[in-house]
């Protein structure tokens, strides 16, 4: 299989900041918005570098949201950021009349998604936020896997015309996508292929998942890692194209597994072509404090997990 | 500040005429589909006819973006009815389409949208609560933009109840969002009763006031004189360090007697003979569609 190297831990959330510092230096539309939590978010390059165009919104997530609607009004690309559970649960009626349904070119941009914002606990662990999301029409969501990844989908959604959802987290994660790579939007990236199961990961999952098929290829067992960051529109071919040769998929995600990627997937193989799939996945409950490693095995979604999912899968083929 | 009338009014036998064929056009609306809000639209119609026909700053034809024209944002979007009509009427989309008010396959919808592409609308309404947020956006657009024309808004006053306006208004304060005017239609109704007896809202402007808006009274929100006196008095207040907020009073049902001094017609139709009396009361000027 494919070996991918950790160029050294760093967390999606700067990964975002970068994308942002970029964007502020070439894009003179982009403008920024945050309810409190610039630090968090990482944002302070870009509101040195281009204090006319960010929006501090105090501790007021619904009319942030409305006034980046409303700058739309005018040609401009607002990125709204806070806190995961507060760019989409606190706030989901203003996202979808004034941006999802209105069609506003809004990218709401949410940091500590999941359970790895860790010691805070379940208040500021949401684990609905992509199920919210995805079920708003025509709202693109994207969950991407390390700080390069955030970094590139960052300024590629700037390019999209439509509303956005990015999610990212706090802890500080294998980065281990090329530096170099273009973030296409809908487009799954084979990882590395294999022939016994599919692994289709989002989000910190993904380097978990990569971990997986390592310890799996060493007890004879071959999968196929695909990255999928845009869990909508999801990439139906990739994912048809690789259950078609392997026959049984395990699907891994920082979310709950009702309303998260595995739901997407499960959709598109029911319609298309069944075949035998594993959750790995929150299983509808709230978080909890503790550090993101204790959270991840506790919740089964580590390395670990996906790997049991995979051997547990590969008995109902 | 009272509102005096002692501005010269131009036009005003024209405007007065085309605020009558509104409120036929509106009672004419909801009376064929059975649905909708006359009671708010009714109270607000010398509101829409002195913005759109004597105050903004428009420009022909319909972009979203609206650079170099003023634009205009109504939050309490159940009164699409006279939305609509004065829309139609100043010349966004076919006076004939008021003719597909809730139907199927409208761009007329129960609620204003941008989904069916009906020229003149910027943003969807119908949840309460959001308009003064996206008017800020959009206001901030402008001055990014270096254009210095202006965003007003309209909002229920039972609509104040939600709290996403106060967050709006205190941030518009707060960020010196001196090129937007709100209004805020004071008609002491909600759907349940008066808005005193709802959840009091006690005194608006001493609100807005408190959050720091230039606050003004339109004591008669149904004289069409007053109102374009009002208005043209906001808007020499803007430039000036603070966002600018009318509390306008009107009557719900203003033009129709039976539809006055009530909430009863805040979301109901009149039925054949209802509309009959009440057309009667405002005799076609401009023509029916």
């Amino acid at each position: 299989m494919t070996k991918y190297t950790d160029q050294g831990k760093n967390d999606t959330r700067s990964g975002y900041g970068a994308g942002m510092t970029e964007l502020g230096r070439t894009n003179p539309n982009v403008v920024s918005l945050c309810a409190d939590l610039v630090g968090s978010l990482k944002i302070e390059t870009f509101i040195e570098e281009n204090p006319e165009r960010f929006f501090q919104t105090g501790i007021a997530e619904a009319n942030m949201m409305g006034i980046a609607a409303g700058l739309t009004i005018g040609g401009k690309i607002p990125f709204a950021s806070t806190f995961a559970n507060f760019a989409t649960g606190r706030v989901y009626d203003q996202i979808r009349q004034s941006i999802a349904y209105s069609g506003k070119n809004v990218k709401i941009c949410a940091s500590h998604a999941g359970l790895t914002l860790g010691e805070d606990g379940a208040t500021h662990q949401i684990l609905e936020d992509i199920g919210l999301m995805k079920m708003l029409p025509g709202m693109t969501v994207i969950n991407p896997c390390d700080y390069n990844q955030t970094k590139a989908a960052t300024i590629a959604i700037a390019d999209h015309v439509g509303p956005v959802y990015l999610r990212f987290g706090r802890p500080k994660v294998a980065n281990f996508t090329p530096v170099d790579q273009k973030f296409e939007i809908g487009k799954a990236l084979m990882l590395s292929e294999g022939t016994d199961v599919t692994i289709l990961a989002t989000g910190h999952l993904v380097w978990q998942a990569l971990l997986a098929a390592e310890s799996l290829e060493n007890q004879g067992i071959s999968a196929e890692v695909i990255n999928i960051h845009t869990i909508k529109p999801l990439d139906d071919k990739a994912i048809l194209d690789s259950v078609k040769k392997t026959g049984c998929v395990v699907t891994a995600e920082e979310h709950n597994y009702l309303g998260g990627l595995g739901e997407s997937v499960a959709r598109v193989l029911a319609t298309h072509h069944p075949a035998p799939q594993e959750f790995v996945a929150t299983q509808d409950t709230f978080g909890e404090s503790g550090t993101p490693e204790q959270l991840m095995e506790k919740y089964g979604l580590n390395n670990k997990a996906i790997e049991a999912a995979v051997l547990k899968v590969l008995k109902r083929k | 500040m009272t509102i005096q009338n002692e501005i010269l009014m131009p036009n005003t036998k024209e405007l007065q005429d085309l605020v009558v064929q509104v409120r036929r056009d509106i009672l004419r609306m909801v009376h064929k589909v059975n649905s909708g809000h006359p009671g708010g639209s009714l109270g607000c119609t010398e509101f829409f006819v002195a913005l759109y026909n004597e105050i903004m700053d428009l420009k022909d034809g319909f972009d979203m973006d609206g650079k170099g024209e003023d634009l205009f944002f109504l939050s309490n979007g159940h009164i699409s009815p006279v939305f609509y009509s004065v829309l139609a009427r100043r010349g966004y989309f076919p006076i004939e389409e008021l003719n597909t008010f809730r139907l199927i396959n409208s761009r007329l919808q129960g609620h204003p949208t941008t989904h069916e592409g009906l020229p003149g609308v910027r943003v969807a309404s119908g949840s309460l609560g959001q308009g003064m947020s996206v008017a800020i956006g959009a206001a901030l657009a402008k001055k990014l933009n270096g254009d210095d024309h202006l965003v007003f808004s309209l909002h229920g006053d039972g609509e104040l109840q939600e709290g996403q306006n106060w967050e709006a208004i205190m941030y518009a304060a707060g960020n010196k969002v001196d090129n937007l005017i709100a209004t805020v239609d004071r008609n002491g109704q909600q759907i349940d009763g008066a808005t005193e007896d709802v959840l009091p809202l006690g005194d608006v402007s001493e609100k807005f006031r408190a959050f720091g808006w230039d606050v003004m009274e339109i004591e008669d929100g149904n004289n069409l004189e007053q109102v374009i006196a009002g208005l043209k008095e906001a808007k020499s207040r803007t430039g000036k360090g603070k966002p600018v907020c009318i509390v306008m009073t009107t009557m719900m049902g203003n033009g129709v007697d039976f539809m006055m001094h009530t909430h009863a017609w805040h979301g109901k139709a009149p039925n054949d003979e209802q509309l009959a009396t009440a057309l009667a009361q405002n005799p076609e000027t401009l023509g029916d569609y």
